[in-house]
């Protein structure tokens, strides 16, 4: 089972974005997924910037792959979308598709890509519809069972690879409202950038204190993060061959050394489970719920 | 513009179609719609009926299978595909790749309209679907602003639908969990959103409180009025302070905007609401009704009147509407 880190989920500086990656070339991790997931207007880093910290990464003997932008609504986004799907075509690296629109841009370029979390995958019909597009990896919807994802990928036909987010806080949702900047009493279209002062995110609590939901301008996430680590052995057993984590501290670079060890050693804990972890979807509960 | 209605009962059909309605979409009564509430819906007979009703008065009927088919379930959202083409329905509204594959294959004369949960908010991911499955028209999720709506429509990929009017979702529909997050069940996969249910209502001395699966959602004081706990109009506290974090209690009105959306070229506007009573689906067709005649009959001199207006406000969530992502700044 390999190791993979998925893409960025929050708005860093470009120096610190750097050196998270300088130490993901040297850790223990086998794909490295690149790029603005979250927001057009978050550009601390270019195309060409990613493209060069691809290709760092390559020499370091990392498969990279280049993620698209998850909720599209203008046209320079779908350009940007277009530029970014030809260059790859072009340098022969691999695209996790986002939205449809890059599902469609890269059939018609008969590009092979990852279907990303947010495509909405809920049977084997469906993702042997995009194998047929070129589809050649999947990330499950985050909301699926463990129980769900063993019954389409027993149903599959075509060799798709299944990769499961098992570490990190989950996009719940994407808005065309930026909640950062509504925090900070800002217009959407003069945010200043704010997210910046929000490396981890916002955290929005109940009013009893209970830590409901991540604000990461426009995605909502959990308020709890997912912890699948401990369960890597049942994961593996259902035949999934990626497991990801999201990088969202460098605290992360310490689990995946964990996590190679106790696979190594075939020890189940790779950390141990705290107030703040959530595993429900995975054991068919509420998503918030944690089933030790 | 063609003006599509909701009805989650016969007798709301009945006065969609008194109304004015020129469609009117229903649900069969499981979770392959995403209006899957108890009470609600059409079983084999009922949708006979409301077709009859339909064919006598010249308005088409639309089959929401809008749901995300789970593997071992496939099934039932098959066999919903073919029940709505056995009672004859005029298009059938779906967001499941699986369930456009199927209909399309089996079923190539039906309409295929492209749901808001198909969650596709640009003409690339339009053209995606109109290049595998041929569908005739799309409903965009409520993310996009007027401007980039009027891009879409005007790409001329496909026919396209927008929201008119009823409860905000301000999320892009079909990749919302926040329900599911909380109690397990979403629009997705069961056809809700924080369902009934797990709701809860408590008295606590200084505060009525709403509660979601033991989840505060908001507390109200005596002065205030209590809403739904839907998860996304609840009041919670970010950085020390405590308001609606990610929307007010308020629906979505967009009775301003309509010679813009005509002239961008939308080919219709859906009316949300199946969940609401006939009393409601009444009243709203209504308005809407007149607008759209008289958008019609002269567009430069249309404008709204302060009865449509007083008239919706009073049926909207918190007696509140707001233009949503159609206006920039509210973004």
């Amino acid at each position: 089972m390999k190791i993979t880190l998925g893409p960025l989920p929050y708005f860093w500086e470009k120096k610190i974005v750097m050196d998270f990656y300088q130490s993901a070339a040297d850790s223990d991790v086998d794909i490295i997924y690149l790029g603005e997931t979250v927001c057009s207007k978050r550009r601390q880093l270019n195309l060409d910037d990613w493209l060069g910290l691809a290709h760092n990464l390559k020499e370091a003997g990392k498969q990279v792959v280049l993620s698209t932008l998850a909720l599209i609504e203008a046209e320079s986004e779908l350009n940007a979308l277009y530029r970014l799907c030809e260059t790859a075509a072009k340098h022969g690296c691999l695209v996790e598709a986002n939205d449809m629109a890059a599902v469609n841009i890269l059939s018609k370029l008969q590009h092979p890509y990852v279907a990303g979390p947010a495509l909405n995958i809920y049977n084997a019909h469906s993702l042997e519809l995009l194998a047929n597009t070129g589809c050649i990896r999947w990330v499950p919807p985050l909301e699926l069972s463990k129980d769900a994802i063993r019954d389409i990928m027993q149903a599959a036909t075509s060799p798709v690879e299944t990769e499961l987010f098992a570490y990190g806080h989950m996009t719940l949702a994407y808005s065309a409202r930026c909640y950062t900047a509504r925090a900070h009493n800002l217009p959407k279209d003069q945010c200043q950038f704010i997210c910046l002062q929000h490396p981890a995110g916002m955290k929005a609590t109940s009013q009893d204190g209970q830590e409901l939901f991540t604000l990461n301008g426009i995605q909502t996430q959990s308020g709890k993060c997912l912890n699948l680590l401990n369960q890597w052995q049942e994961i593996r057993a259902t035949g999934i061959q990626l497991i990801r984590l999201a990088p969202e501290s460098r605290t992360v670079l310490e689990l995946v050394t964990n996590l190679k060890s106790a696979k190594e050693s075939d020890l189940s804990t790779v950390t141990p489970y705290l107030a703040h972890h959530c595993n429900g979807y995975w054991n068919r509960l509420a998503g918030m719920e944690l089933h030790t | 513009m063609e003006l599509v209605c909701p009805a989650g009962s016969l007798p709301a059909f009945k006065a969609a179609v008194e109304a004015g309605a020129d469609a009117i979409y229903i649900g069969f009564k499981d979770n392959t719609n995403a209006r899957h509430f108890a009470g609600l819906n059409f079983d084999d007979r009922k949708a006979r009926q409301a077709l009859d009703l339909a064919r006598q008065k010249g308005v088409k009927l639309f089959v929401a299978i809008n749901t995300y088919a789970q593997q071992r379930e496939w099934h039932r959202w098959q066999s919903a595909v073919d029940q709505a083409v056995a009672i004859g329905a005029d298009a059938l509204i779906a967001a499941d790749m699986s369930v456009m594959e199927y209909a399309h294959t089996n079923h190539p004369e039906l309409a295929l309209h492209l749901s808001v949960q198909g969650s596709a908010t640009n003409i690339g991911a339009l053209e995606f679907y109109v290049r595998q499955f041929n569908i005739k028209r799309a409903v965009l999720p409520r993310v996009l602003s007027l401007k980039q709506v009027k891009q879409v429509a005007s790409s001329n990929v496909v026919d396209v639908e927008v929201f008119g009017f009823g409860s905000l979702c301000i999320m892009a529909e079909g990749r919302c969990y926040l329900s599911s997050y909380i109690t397990g069940e979403s629009p997705n996969t069961q056809g809700v959103c924080s369902p009934a249910r797990f709701v809860e209502w408590r008295e606590t001395g200084q505060h009525l409180e709403s509660r979601l699966n033991n989840v505060v959602i908001d507390r109200y004081r005596a002065d205030e009025k209590a809403g739904y706990p839907t998860l996304c109009k609840g009041r919670f506290d970010v950085d020390g302070h405590r308001y609606h974090a990610l929307e007010e209690p308020t629906s979505l009105n967009t009775l301003e905007i309509l010679p813009e959306l005509q002239a961008a070229g939308v080919k219709a506007v859906k009316i949300e609401g199946r969940q609401r009573s006939p009393a409601y689906v009444s009243q709203v067709v209504s308005v809407w009704r007149q607008a759209l005649d008289e958008l019609r009959q002269s567009p430069e001199r249309y404008t709204t009147h302060h009865q449509w207006m007083q008239a919706l406000q009073s049926l909207s969530e918190g007696s509140q509407t707001t233009l949503g992502a159609y206006s920039r700044p509210w973004q």
